[in-house]
């Protein structure tokens, strides 16, 4: 790419960010918005460790809840005593960020001591102490129904005072512009490389000169910040911050954004982010099995693409550049039919088994799809899935090895350019 | 000395039961080198299996029955899932057992509900075992402890005294010559990966009705056998005996003891100004606490554990 064209592709992509919420102006849809900022910022901000430094975490829950929780104190305080006022707001996630980093500091001396395995052991147990410790101060942590405050107060800033949700919403992407800027930039740093080292072999940044242990910490209290970043403004975004940010669960769903969005690029984990808090929010008001296809489709990824939906990307870009990938649409083409059958039969078998065993509302066996009824308690639906399923399955095997076949070709036809 | 005897007794049962599943975990982690994030959720699927063999054909077949189904399930795991899974490394397969573990709990959610199910202690063993002073103590406890105790006195006598076991051995260290010498390694991972499963399920059929049958199980046990581990030291079974028995006995003395550091400053004299906070927690608040501050401070004392032999 030229540098004209990259200029003009940022460019672009500010203006659509601006623009976002005047053409989604629904609320449902601009809190989205802001959802997908706030996890694009803990998604890259855990990237600095799975992708970057090659740590597997499983508590970096801790880092965002504590970091929002520091906030939400400030917040409070700020709010009590009408200081600073929208000026205060604006600099908020920079104190979650700072709770982050102090979080990151002192936790990291204990669990980056060792990588790999060990370090995801770790980082779970450390990461269920805090969620656990919480509820035991209800002072510090507010208890069961958590910390809440009100983002509005003092003296507004140009006019702006962060009442409306749209406010709040500029608020968050100027944030994620500069943490992605800032995440970005400490790729290139000194640190940054010598992280990219000690994830590959950690024993010959050893001979280098560098401490591994201390690199890891680092990665780990930068990564932090700005996961206390991102905290910050789930604080101002939600006006409410409950122990249960600090739990397993946004670990793990941190963690699934990062994979699935892939951890090999620095846009991967940007992906990810908005496509799952995507799917959590589109998928959930369909189904109540969505977790279930979520996690299924989390496995699939985990076997078939490790390198997640940017890898995907990757793969395409050199054959797309030399044209080659007129190739392989026709085979792509020709797999879709059995692909939209096979899914279509999975669907229908573990949509009909939740219906039986009547998960949240016991006794609706039957529904409607298409204006058809379809009921859970007779044969034939079972039949008509489990025939899609396996018909589509054997029809999607047969053509997916002329999808790899061409794939071949298409891969030596684009090495051969590549070496012209 | 009633309540010592009759919470020892509770924490010594409630560590055998957690020493099922970190022995399996342990030799699993030891021979594939996979940390199996989803083994607490074999426990749980143990414990649903014998909830709904039992509804059908009695409690005793379900004793043997779900966990043979738990360990073919994991045989099948490890052979259509993680082996694709382990030549792009140790990461992946992490992964790997952590979504599928996330799947396994999003199932029993699906089949069973988000709500406890009702599996209950069977008649035939709800009676009375023995008195300890005043108390009386349940059999159903000296059934679960009866029932660990033959299993790993079952699993030491294999290891230790069967050809199978010496092969298991061998490959644990050995494994590139094990199969030069002509046996299926792949097999035997298999077949270990899926009795650690069985393990861990037969551990859900006597546990999931003497404590709670609920999707909530596998999560809550999961962390804590994973401190277990890394406290006994990563690999070592004698070590995670220990530790099993330890944090079992400490977990349970610690909710049974209604005691805060309030209280002593009180009898120390200290009145009124002392309203810290941490002072007024009961220790019974903080058990949930104490398993990972325990492993938190052996990892700062004593980085390879109790028994382990490298540094964890």
């Amino acid at each position: 790419m030229k540098p004209g064209t990259s200029l003009i592709a940022a460019a672009l992509a500010l203006i659509c960010l601006l623009a976002l919420p005047y053409v989604f102006t629904q609320g449902f849809a601009l809190s989205l918005l802001c959802q997908m900022g706030i996890a694009t910022i803990f998604a890259l901000s855990y990237n600095m460790l799975l992708g970057q430094t090659g740590l597997l975490s499983f508590g970096h829950a801790v880092y965002f809840g504590l970091g929002a929780f520091c906030a939400m104190h400030v917040l409070r305080w700020a709010g009590g005593t009408g200081i600073g006022g929208a000026w205060a707001v604006v600099l908020l996630p920079l104190i979650g960020g700072l709770g982050g980093l102090l979080a990151g500091l002192i936790l990291g001396v204990v669990t980056t001591r060792r990588a790999g395995t060990i370090f995801a052991m770790i980082s779970l147990g450390v990461g269920e102490m805090v969620a656990s410790i919480a509820p035991m101060f209800p002072a510090l942590f507010g208890g069961e129904a958590g910390l809440s405050a009100n983002r509005v107060f003092g003296a507004p800033l140009f006019g702006i005072t962060f009442g409306p949700q749209r406010q709040v919403y500029f608020l968050i992407v100027a944030w994620a512009l500069v943490a992605a800027w800032g995440m970005r930039a400490l790729t290139r740093t000194p640190l940054g490389r010598m992280a990219n080292a000690v994830r590959d072999n950690p024993e010959r940044a050893q001979f280098v000169g560098y401490n591994p242990q201390m690199v890891r910490l680092l990665m780990l209290a930068l990564s932090g910040f700005f996961a206390g970043i991102a905290g910050g403004l789930s604080a101002i975004n939600y006006e409410i911050v409950t122990g249960e940010t600090l739990g397993a669960n946004t670990s793990a769903l941190v963690l699934l954004m990062a994979f699935i969005g892939g951890v090999g690029q620095f846009y991967g984990p940007i992906i990810g982010a908005v496509l799952v808090t995507f799917l959590q929010t589109a998928l959930s008001q369909y189904t109540h099995a969505w977790l279930f296809y979520f996690g299924l489709f989390f496995l699939f990824m985990v076997l078939n693409a490790p390198g997640g939906i940017a890898s995907l990307i990757q793969l395409h870009r050199d054959p797309w550049r030399q044209g080659l990938l007129r190739w392989i649409w026709p085979q792509y083409a020709l797999a879709a039919l059995p692909v939209a059958l096979t899914l279509a039969g999975l669907i229908g078998v573990v949509e009909l088994i939740y219906r039986i065993a009547g998960g949240v509302e016991a006794g609706e066996t039957s529904w409607k799809l298409f204006g058809q009824a379809i009921d859970a308690t007779r044969w034939q639906p079972w039949a008509l899935a489990l025939l899609l399923l396996a018909a589509g399955g054997a029809w999607l095997e047969k053509t997916w090895s002329g999808v790899a076949w061409q794939w071949q070709m298409v891969l030596l036809a684009t090495a051969r350019g590549n070496d012209r | 000395m009633e309540f010592f005897l009759v919470s020892l007794l509770n924490g010594v049962s409630y560590g055998l039961l957690l020493f099922m599943l970190s022995s399996g975990l342990t030799l699993i982690f030891s021979m594939l080198g996979v940390l199996n994030f989803a083994h607490a959720s074999f426990y749980m699927l143990g414990a649903y299996f014998g909830y709904q063999v039992s509804r059908a054909v009695g409690f005793w077949p379900a004793l043997i029955v779900a966990p043979l189904l738990v360990g073919a399930i994991g045989a099948a795991v490890e052979r259509y899932g993680l082996r694709r899974v382990h030549r792009f490394g140790h990461v992946p397969e992490l992964l790997f057992t952590f979504g599928l573990a996330y799947l396994i709990e999003e199932v029993v959610h699906l089949i069973w509900g988000r709500i406890a199910v009702d599996y209950r202690i069977p008649p035939s063993l709800d009676f009375f075992a023995f008195e300890i002073f005043e108390s009386q103590y349940p059999a159903y406890r000296v059934f679960m402890m009866a029932v660990s105790i033959a299993m790993l006195g079952g699993l030491y006598w294999m290891l230790t005294r069967t050809r199978i076991g010496l092969i298991i051995r061998a490959a644990l260290t050995h494994a590139d010559m094990v199969q030069a010498l002509g046996h299926n390694v792949p097999r035997v991972f298999m077949l270990v990966f899926g009795s650690g499963c069985a393990l861990a399920a037969l551990a859900g059929v006597i546990g999931g009705n003497a404590f709670v049958t609920e999707p909530a199980m596998a999560a809550a046990v999961g962390s804590i056998v994973f401190v277990v581990i890394v406290v006994g030291g990563l690999g070592s079974l004698a070590g995670a005996f220990i530790a099993s028995l330890a944090i079992g006995i400490i977990q349970t003395f610690a909710v049974a003891l209604d005691w805060s550091l309030l209280d002593t400053f009180r009898d120390l004299g200290w009145n009124g100004d002392v309203a810290l906070s941490i002072g007024a927690i009961k220790l019974s608040q903080f058990a949930p606490v104490l398993p990972y501050v325990l492993m938190v401070l052996i990892l700062i004392f004593r980085p390879r554990g109790l028994l382990g032999r490298r540094d964890t």
